[in-house]
């Protein structure tokens, strides 16, 4: 399909800019002015429109296919909660910041403290900011405050976070960028960090531990109070990556079972769309002790039930400019109010029921490396298919030419050839059903003519594409 | 509730399957004594009775209010086309473009995304969008440290206050220097900029137009921060680069900034999308997302997420950022605007809001006793100078529907009668006269 830049034609516009009903002002200086003007495609509002329609067809998306993108949580997103967030276009979020202005705003300040609310009861944590603008920001934050409460006990020596090699590269990265050491502990044969090593990590000089449970292979950790209570005992605090939250909502809180910080991830445990990538939306809630180090400014609740904006002096300052991804933070706090507490719960029940019953479908024609009930996900091998030669990438590429969008691949990293199926509850068993019987075809077409894997897809406007020629020219915008 | 179709008799086959007895006996790994110890949510509710509510917050939203206010954010038209077409399923639906086969529409109109920040901001390479403006500085502040090695960042305080207060976070954690400039009135202070880059200087940091609304020529800037081997960034306001000179042009390295005012709504603070762009030796060290063209096994032109060694999911702890879903959406929609207006329109846009902002400008240093403190060009902002303290004025203001503008006191020490006041195309003449006639009554009284 051509570009936007291509359908161009010179004289030609869209929309039309309002006319002006001031004088013309004296010309801007020349020697501030651009060279020349911008350029944009000069396209009519049809063409525009046709162009953004086919391209947007021209993508698997929750609302048109199956979409078991393990770690990603691609729920349906209920309509009424779009509208929801539609509703708060047009309030400024420099009104609270102006004298008397947060009187004015007094709705959403309401529902920014609302949604802190529910997600500290439902993660068990005592307070919660919604500042973060995704998961890894939020993650980010929560280092941030971690290391904050060291500083603040006079506690300097503590230069390391330990990660276990399973978690997201969002940990890693994330505790890099607040100045941290990392340390990888291996995973055990049971099937999470490995326990021996982690107590000899364990030391002084560490200042926190990076958990996520369930675990990226949909697992949930048995061991996980003892790593807690080992983490605590050597004075380092103990963080709770909320990427694998649906699973386990209504029945495991992590502030119950010892976590000092959590981050959430709305796009993926409450039902906000995930936009093709973003925008995403990571509240981060703390322990009572770690309140003091939230970012600044807090919403507060007032003695005469008013909202205010206040200053949060010993925080770590501001991670963004206002009080979050709030748009989406509104379809949050109307999901969660939509669905209300057993529907919460119903939730993680059928997200753990859908994951199981996919496992237990697949797991006689692919190999299975952690046997045991999951949680909300399943993480298979394709390590049988790959003695005909095919790969998980093959298999991924056979099930969109059968629409279906692939499970996550080649993560995580400690499964070779990872196939990670995440189903969520919204999808009914006869769409499982279909699915299932495409991977079982799949197994067997690798066995009696892998060749036709490794050709897939055929059914996609383009084929399998040259990633190692993109890398090398890199071309990165239209010329 | 949950939007879980099946039915119990479903549930009962599946767990057959499954050799189960019931879903509770599928939450058995976990160990009693870690089950939640409370879950204290009211009931769920209807469509109906939900809307009710959210309206009601809604309402409650200020959204009344006539904003002459910034900051960073800005009130702008959009193109009813806007909100259609990023509200294709097909788009809002989908994830990060793991399979480019089945994701070539977000692939190519972030490729299209990017081409469009390019010409904007007179650079070579664009990341596929990050968080927002000033997470996008910070970003910027980080790149400039990979990429010199060195370890301390000049900030010039003309900068907007909250993305200074975000990247000053951002440099603490990693112990790097944040070095900031006083602005000399409402410039920035351009002698002591260059003055302040040394030889461990690794990127001195502009806003333009600044918070004060300033528009300034940094292309002396760059020269002296090349001639000691710093780069130059400039944070831009993306509807001004339709008459304002590029950070391209001036000689920037890396040019970033808040893109909310292409085509995303107020939306109290989000989801907006900051971008950020630079020269074509330095991509390697971008973060984020970033499309790049290529050919499929059939020769065929399609886009796929390139050099991806930087990245988070790749590089773990080594990646240029641990940023992973970005501000797709919100960057689609300020693709589509851009198309909307096109080349001349876009233009048109600057210069209505230029034309606007003069007339507000000399309208209200007409009022007695307020003048402009601004020594040059300004674009859609301006800062005056009050007879008295311009917080009580804002306040006073409010009540009669009117966001007159941002008093600086709070961000810059000794600034408290300075108001700086934004003007966008959508404000009407009416609205100017009456912000005026407004302000000279409370000045009066």
């Amino acid at each position: 399909m051509q570009l936007i830049f291509e359908k161009s034609v010179p004289g030609r516009s869209g929309v039309r800019v309002p006319l002006s009903d001031v004088p013309k002002a004296s010309p801007f200086p020349d020697a501030l002015r651009r060279k020349e003007p911008v350029l944009l495609p000069e396209v009519s509002e049809l063409d525009l429109v046709r162009h953004y329609t086919n391209l947007s067809r021209r993508n698997f998306s929750v609302d048109t296919n199956f979409y078991p993108l393990g770690s990603c949580t691609m729920k349906y997103n209920t309509k009424v909660t779009e509208n929801a967030g539609g509703l708060f276009a047009g309030c400024h979020p420099f009104l609270p910041l102006l004298p008397g202005g947060e009187r004015l705003v007094q709705g959403p300040l309401s529902l920014v403290h609302g949604l802190e609310q529910q997600l500290a009861e439902i993660t068990g944590m005592d307070e919660v900011t919604t500042q973060p603008l995704a998961g890894a920001h939020g993650e980010m934050t929560g280092i941030m405050v971690i290391a904050a409460y060291h500083k603040a006990r006079g506690d300097e020596r503590r230069k390391y976070v330990i990660v276990p090699d399973s978690s997201h590269g969002t940990n890693p990265a994330s505790a890099a960028m607040a100045g941290y050491e990392i340390v990888t502990i291996p995973t055990a044969p049971y099937g999470d960090m490995d326990l021996e090593q982690f107590k000899n990590a364990m030391s002084e000089e560490v200042a926190a531990v990076m958990m996520t449970c369930p675990n990226t292979l949909g697992l949930f950790n048995p061991h996980i109070a003892e790593i807690c209570a080992i983490a605590h005992q050597a004075g380092a605090l103990i963080y709770y990556d909320g990427a694998n939250l649906n699973a386990i909502l209504g029945k495991v809180r992590p502030g119950d079972v010892g976590f000092d910080v959590i981050h959430v991830n709305l796009h993926k445990t409450f039902g906000t769309p995930h936009g093709g990538g973003g925008p995403g939306s990571g509240p981060v809630g703390v322990k009572k002790g770690l309140i003091p180090y939230l970012p600044t400014p807090r919403v507060q609740r007032k003695g005469d039930g008013s909202f205010a904006v206040e200053a949060h002096p010993e925080g770590i300052g501001r991670v963004s400019d206002f009080f979050g991804n709030f748009a989406i933070m509104a379809r949050a706090y109307a999901y969660i109010t939509l669905l209300g507490r057993e529907g919460l719960i119903e939730v993680s029940e059928h997200a753990v029921l859908n994951a199981n019953y996919i496992m237990a479908r697949l797991k006689g024609e692919y190999e299975l490396p952690f046997d045991q009930t999951c949680m909300h996900e399943c993480a298979f091998s394709a390590s049988r298919q790959l003695q005909d030669g095919v790969h998980a990438i093959d298999i991924a590429k056979y099930l969109i030419d059968r629409g279906f969008h692939p499970p996550t691949v080649y993560f995580p990293l400690n499964v070779k050839e990872a196939i990670m199926i995440e189903p969520t509850e919204t999808e009914s068993k006869q769409t499982m059903d279909l699915f299932i019987d495409v991977m079982l075809e799949a197994a067997r077409i690798a066995r009696e003519d892998p060749e036709a894997l490794r050709q897939a897809p055929v059914t996609t406007p383009v084929g399998r594409l040259d990633e190692t020629r993109a890398a090398r020219a890199q071309q990165v915008c239209c010329e | 509730m949950g939007y879980c179709p099946n039915t119990p008799d479903e549930i009962r086959e599946m767990l057959a399957v499954i050799g189960a007895g019931s879903i509770e006996e599928l939450f058995a790994p976990i160990p009693a004594e870690l089950r939640a110890k409370s879950f204290d949510l009211p009931p769920g509710m209807s469509e109906f009775e939900l809307m009710r509510i959210m309206r009601e917050k809604a309402a409650a939203g200020g959204a009344e209010i006539v904003p002459f206010i910034g900051g960073g954010i800005y009130d702008h038209i959009i193109p009813a086309a806007v909100d259609h077409l990023s509200s294709r399923a097909e788009f809002y639906t989908a994830y990060t473009p793991y399979q480019p086969e089945c994701s070539q529409g977000t692939l190519q109109a972030l490729f299209e995304y990017q081409s469009v920040i390019c010409r904007l901001t007179g650079m070579e390479a664009s990341n596929a969008s990050l968080y927002d403006g000033g997470t996008a500085v910070a970003e910027a502040a980080l790149m400039s440290l990979r990429i010199t090695e060195r370890n301390r960042v000049v900030l010039d305080a003309s900068i907007n206050p909250l993305h200074r207060e975000i990247v000053t976070g951002y440099l603490h954690g990693l112990s790097a220097e944040a070095v900031e400039v006083a602005p000399d009135g409402c410039c920035s202070n351009l002698k002591r900029l260059i003055d302040s880059i040394d030889e461990e200087t690794a990127a001195v940091v502009v806003q333009n137009p600044n918070f004060f609304g300033s528009v300034q020529d940094f292309s002396e800037l760059a020269v002296k921060a090349h001639e000691k081997g710093a780069l130059l960034i400039v944070s831009g306001y993306p509807i001004a680069l339709g008459l304002v000179a590029s950070p391209g042009e001036m000689g920037a390295d890396i040019a970033v900034g808040d893109g909310q005012s292409l085509g995303n709504p107020l939306s109290f603070g989000g989801p907006y999308f900051g971008f950020i762009a630079t020269r074509k030796r330095f991509i390697r060290n971008l973060p984020g997302r970033i499309v790049g063209e290529t050919i499929d096994n059939q020769g065929r032109r399609g886009y796929v997420l390139t050099l991806q060694a930087r990245e988070q999911h790749i590089k773990r702890h080594k990646a240029t950022s641990n940023i992973c879903s970005n501000q797709s959406l919100c960057a689609l929609r300020g693709l589509i605007f851009c198309a909307s207006l096109g080349k001349k329109g876009f233009e048109e846009l600057a210069l209505l809001n230029y034309d606007k902002a003069q007339y507000a400008k000399s309208s209200l240093a007409g009022v007695k006793g307020v003048s402009v403190m601004n020594a040059g060009s300004t674009f859609n902002e301006f800062t005056l100078s009050l007879p008295k303290d311009a917080a009580p004025v804002v306040e006073k203001l409010l009540a009669s529907g009117v966001a007159a503008g941002v008093p600086l006191g709070q961000y810059y020490p000794g600034m408290d009668n300075a108001l700086t006041v934004t003007v966008t195309e959508k404000r009407s003449k009416a609205e100017i006269d009456r912000l005026a006639a407004l302000l000279e009554e409370a000045l009066c009284s």
